[in-house]
This record gives C-alpha cells, sequence and structure tokens, in this order.
C-alpha cells in the first residue's frame, strides 16, 4: 500500500498551510478589524480565499474527512463574508448616512410624509375643534385624572404655570424631558414597525397622536393661553411632530410595499421599502433627541413667548431646508 | 455521542438487519432529510457553492435569551452604580444623572444588536457565542440600513407582545389585552412558521441568520497509518475493509476524536468480532482503530474514485 492511494491526505498536506495562513488572517481580521492587516495579508486574502473555496469543492468529491470538510466550511464561509462584506466604519457610515442616505430618504418619501402629515393634523383638527365646542369630548379621549390637572376644570392660573417654570427645578425637568424622549422614540418605531400590518396601526397611531395633542390643545384654547401654549409646544415640538409625522412616513412606505407590491413579489418589495424605512426611523430617533435637548433644556431656561417662537422657527427653518433642499451630487 | 449500531447478525453476510439497526437507520436518515432543510447553497462569484446553514428557531431564542441577559446585566450594573453615586448627589444632579440613565436605557435596548450587527462579525455576543450570525438573503453585502430595519422591527415582536400581556395584568380590559396577545404572537412565532426561519425583521430586512461557527483543523487520523508506510502488523483484507460504509467511518472519526479510552476499547472490540480480527499480542485499541480508520478510508476513497459511494455498512453491492 502506498502512500498514493490516500488522496485525500496529500491533498490536504499540500495545501493545509495556505488554509491555515487563511484563518489566521481572518482571525486577526474579526478580532481587530481591517486595519491590523498588513498590506502583504490583504494582498495574499483573495488568491487565499480563492483556492480555499477551490479546496472545499474537491475536498466535497474525494475526501472523507469530516474534521477537513466541515474545516473548510467555516472557513469558506467566514472568508466570503469577509471579502464580501461591509467595509465601511461605523464612523464613515455615520457620516454618509447625515450628508447622504437619510435626507435622500426623507425627501424620496413625499408622499407618504404628506399622507402622515394628514392624519396626524386630520386627528389635531378633530379633536381640537370637537372639544372647543364642547368640552366633553376632552373627557371621552383623555378619561380622568390625565396630564397631571392639565384639563378643562384647571385654572386659567394653574394652567399658566405649567408652561412656564417657576416652581420646578431644572433637574427634575430634565428627567422628565427625557422620559419624554424615551416613550416618544419607542412611539415612533413602533409607529414604524407596525406600518408592515398595510400601514393601519401605523394611521391609527397617528390620529390617536393627534388627538391627544388637539385636545389638550383646545384646552388651553379655550383659557385664551392659545398663543402661549403655542409657543410652549413648538419649541421643541417642530422638531418632535416632525419626527413622528417621519415615522408615520417609514410605516406607510413598509405598508405601501406590502399592500401594492406592484411587479415583484410581496417580500421582494417590502425588502427593497424596508431599507428606506428603517433609514427613515433611524433619523427619527435623531430628531427626537434633538427634541429632548430642545424640551429639556430649551424649553425651561427660555420663558420668553418671543425666543421660544423664534427658535421653533429656526428648527423648522432648519430641518426642511436640511431634507429638501435639493443639493448636488458629490463626485466620489 | 453516536455509537456504532451493533453488527446485525454477528458475522453472517446476509443482508438481513435487524429491527433495531434498521430503525436506527431510518432515524438517520430522516434527521440528514431535517439537517438538509436547512442548509442554503450560496454560489459565490468565483462560482463555487458555499452551503450555508440556517439558525434554527430554538438556536435564535437562545442566542436572543444571551443579549437580553446582557442588556438587563448593563442595565442593572449602571442603575445600581447610579444608586450609589447618588449618596454624594445633590437632588438637582441626581435627576440629572438619572435623565442620563433614561436615555442609556434607550439606547441599549435598541442599539445593542445594531451595533453589534453592524461590524464586522454581524452578529451580537448571544448569536456569537452560538456561532450564529446574520447575513444578507441575496448573498451580498449586509448593509447598515438593512441591520436598522431588522432590529427596529423587534420592537413590534417582542415589545408588542410584552406590552400587551402587561395590559392584561394591570388594565382592565382583559379580553382586548388577550386577543392583543394573540394577535402579537403571530409576529413572535413567526419564525417557526417559515422555511427560512425568518423573523419579520428579517423579511422587510432582506436578512437571516445563519450558522457559521468556527471550526478548527485537527490533526488527520490517516497520517498514522500513511507514516507507518502501511506495515504489515495491521494488514486488512478487502473484505474486513468492505464491512463498513461512510456513516461507520464518520463515526470512527468522532470516536478516535472525543472519546474516553472505555468507549474506544467497547468500539474497538465490536468492529474486531464484525470484521473477525484476532487480537495480537502487544495490540492497543487506539493503534488498531486508527489503523481500521485508515484502511477503511483507503478503501472507501479507491471506491469513490471510480463513482460508488458506500454510504453504510447496510449499503451492500
Amino acid at each position: 500500500m502506498s502512500r498514493d492511494l490516500l488522496k485525500s491526505y496529500r491533498f490536504r498536506e499540500e495545501r493545509q498551510a495556505d488554509w491555515q495562513k487563511l484563518d489566521l488572517i481572518l482571525t486577526r481580521a474579526e478580532n481587530g478589524g481591517v486595519k491590523r492587516l498588513s498590506d502583504e495579508e490583504m494582498l495574499a486574502l483573495p488568491r487565499l480565499y480563492r483556492q480555499a473555496v477551490s479546496s472545499l469543492s474537491v475536498a466535497r468529491s474525494i475526501s472523507l474527512d469530516q474534521n477537513v470538510i466541515s474545516y473548510l466550511e467555516s472557513l469558506c464561509t467566514r472568508a466570503y463574508f469577509f471579502v464580501y462584506g461591509a467595509r465601511t466604519t461605523i464612523g464613515e457610515r455615520i457620516m454618509v448616512f447625515l450628508r447622504k442616505d437619510w435626507p435622500a430618504s426623507v425627501r424620496a418619501a413625499t408622499l407618504p410624509t404628506l399622507l402622515s402629515a394628514l392624519f396626524f393634523f386630520g386627528g389635531w383638527a378633530l379633536a381640537f375643534f370637537l372639544c372647543v365646542q364642547d368640552m366633553d369630548w376632552f373627557w371621552t379621549f383623555h378619561g380622568q385624572n390625565f396630564f397631571d390637572g392639565r384639563n378643562p376644570d384647571a385654572t386659567v392660573e394653574y394652567l399658566r404655570s405649567t408652561i412656564y417654570t417657576d416652581g420646578y427645578g431644572e433637574g427634575e425637568l430634565s428627567a422628565f424631558s427625557s422620559t419624554l424622549f424615551n416613550n416618544n422614540a419607542q412611539i415612533a418605531l413602533f409607529t414604524f414597525a407596525l406600518g408592515f400590518a398595510f400601514g393601519i396601526p401605523t394611521a391609527w397611531l397617528l390620529v390617536y397622536n393627534g388627538v391627544m395633542i388637539g385636545s389638550l390643545y383646545a384646552v388651553f384654547w379655550d383659557k385664551g393661553l392659545g398663543y402661549e401654549f403655542t409657543g410652549w409646544l413648538a419649541i421643541h415640538g417642530v422638531t418632535e411632530i416632525f419626527a413622528i409625522i417621519l415615522a408615520g412616513a417609514a410605516g406607510f412606505i413598509i405598508g405601501g410595499a406590502v399592500a401594492f407590491p406592484g411587479n415583484r413579489t410581496r417580500l421582494a418589495s417590502a425588502r427593497a421599502a424596508g431599507q428606506q424605512a428603517a433609514t427613515i426611523a433611524m433619523g427619527c430617533v435623531v430628531m427626537l433627541i434633538a427634541a429632548a435637548i430642545l424640551e429639556g433644556f430649551g424649553r425651561q431656561l427660555i420663558n420668553s413667548d418671543g425666543t421660544r417662537y423664534l427658535i421653533a422657527a429656526a428648527t423648522g427653518v432648519l430641518w426642511t431646508a436640511y431634507f429638501y433642499l435639493p443639493r448636488r451630487e458629490r463626485q466620489e | 455521542m453516536t455509537k456504532i449500531p451493533t453488527p446485525a447478525q454477528g458475522q453472517q453476510k446476509s443482508p438481513i438487519v435487524s429491527m433495531e439497526a434498521a430503525t436506527q437507520r431510518r432515524a438517520r436518515m430522516a434527521e440528514a432529510m431535517r439537517q438538509s432543510k436547512l442548509v442554503r447553497n450560496l454560489i459565490t462569484p468565483e462560482g463555487a457553492a458555499i452551503r450555508l446553514k440556517l439558525a434554527t428557531a430554538g438556536e435564535r431564542a437562545g442566542a436572543f435569551l444571551i443579549d437580553i441577559i446582557i442588556q438587563w446585566a448593563i442595565v442593572i450594573a449602571t442603575f445600581l452604580g447610579l444608586i450609589f453615586v447618588m449618596g454624594a448627589m445633590r437632588n438637582e444632579s441626581m435627576n440629572i444623572a438619572f435623565a442620563v440613565w433614561l436615555v442609556f436605557f434607550f439606547f441599549v435596548r435598541n442599539f445593542y444588536y445594531i451595533i453589534f450587527e453592524i461590524g464586522q462579525r454581524a452578529a451580537t455576543p448571544g448569536k456569537r457565542a452560538l456561532g450564529l450570525r446574520v447575513a444578507a438573503r441575496d448573498g451580498g453585502r449586509l448593509t447598515a440600513n438593512s441591520v436598522l430595519a431588522r432590529n427596529f422591527i423587534r420592537e413590534i415582536e417582542v415589545g408588542l407582545p410584552f406590552q400587551f400581556s402587561l395590559m392584561g395584568m394591570f388594565g382592565s380590559s382583559g379580553w382586548m389585552a388577550l386577543l392583543g396577545l394573540v394577535w402579537s404572537c403571530v409576529f413572535l412565532l413567526f419564525p417557526i412558521f417559515n422555511k427560512d426561519k425568518m423573523r419579520v425583521g428579517d423579511l422587510i430586512a432582506g436578512t437571516w441568520v445563519i450558522r457559521a461557527p468556527k471550526a478548527k483543523l485537527m490533526h488527520d487520523i490517516a497520517s498514522v497509518t500513511v507514516n507507518q508506510g502501511g506495515s504489515s502488523r495491521y494488514a486488512f483484507s478487502t473484505a474486513q475493509t468492505d464491512a463498513y460504509g461512510i456513516h461507520e467511518l464518520h463515526v470512527l472519526e468522532d470516536v478516535l476524536r472525543q472519546s474516553t479510552p472505555d468507549i474506544k476499547k467497547q468500539v474497538a472490540e465490536r468492529i474486531r468480532i464484525k470484521i473477525g480480527w484476532v487480537k495480537q499480542a502487544g495490540e492497543t485499541d487506539l493503534a488498531f482503530l486508527e489503523s481500521y480508520y485508515g484502511a477503511l478510508r483507503r478503501r472507501l476513497e479507491q471506491r469513490m474514485l471510480l463513482g460508488d459511494r458506500k454510504a453504510d455498512k447496510f449499503d451492500v453491492r
């Protein structure tokens, strides 16, 4: 019996040094990132990868050594994902997101955004007009003991005191605003995620949130505090409501893709829409952070109505410009 | 640990197979069938096929459990740390610290998965522990947008059933909560009912979760016989090497790689009986098994070159 008869043994002996070299490079890359590889290793990688892949197909047909085959399977899978995997760092990724992806996907979703705004402000207007005509509607929407006494029975003085920071400590309110951020961001993600049930829960959530704010608005309006309350709300609300509307738009994008897939399969359609929508939803989280900062600090420190309006207008202009101003495609 | 099934009828060459062996064989085939349902062939741009094994729903649940535990550990540890530090704080800065912690909680809840899955290994610690990773379904790059999409959707898959059960516990409308819970469980149990084991998030993001465990290259057992140069001490006849097939070779490989001396001894005994080998003076079980492994592999590979795969010992031609 000569050595030659065990072909798989010779096959392995000739190639295993290269397999192990590839393994080493991959392990290093997986642990420390691409930067830790030398130029030499980066050059060797494609060759080693192709060789491992061809070794795998040979091994499948001639070798009976389970360990070799499963090792090569795992090695090739790892190498494949490395060679064809994402190469950007998180930092670069964030820059691309802020500079290009986010405004581009918001711009591409103008129609769903308008639809989302329609639901939200529709709910708002409905609740507002119902409540202004008959304050009993407020209790229908909110139930009893809601909004720490900010209800139709409250006095004008009390309502005014909730708009301006007199009795509150600063810290207490920033905790309050971060609770609100948590809540809002979670609702925004919810609005997005529920979109895939044909967008119906998304529409409902938008209307519901509109109704909540609209009825509260009516309470202040009724007591002649409309101007002051608008300032109180707008300083962070422009950003926050914009974010919620965009989250709704993201939900509608998915819902629309699932409901009307066109020529594609529902699955492919949902997948294509999902990625654009997720970018918008991610952006909503960023906006809600900005809103929470404005709410936690801006609103508490600034008690002048004029300044509040000014900041609100500025944020409105800034977001609109950031999203919708046409920009030149950068050549890269 | 699989064992070599007991030889059917001693050394009889007749194809009569005992009931027990037949049942075992059938179970083995069924298991192989089940496993092959989880395998997807990925054709690389080089034209080679890589087999991707999808993670089972159980594995994914396990990974998720580990991740949840890690997340809660982080959240609780920072909270306890905060309480500890709070003693030294004034009331106002305490509130600010609590506010920061709340935001931190949000990020741990939502971005824990995203940060890990955007990374080079495309896996959270839980997935890494079980040898899983996220991959794009079309075999292309896993984009950051996909990672965002699949993780934001988690909010309804896990958050929704959770909220409905909370509603059931504290809220008044029990029936509504129950209905909601049932409805939301459709999302939670979604991976069990589709052949690709996808979550709704995977579906939207165009991803799936595959098994990509790191395997170690171990020594070749056949090296022992090859290096001996085929010494005459263990010269097996063709009839003796034809007693078993590929399945038994693989079981023998497992036995040699990872079993106790006691099991090796039993296996060696059984093989000796089956092939009619008389134990020689000074012959150890390990040496016998390794030599037989080498001889069997050589024989099976030879037959394979001629296009003849002997699947197992029942495969008589």
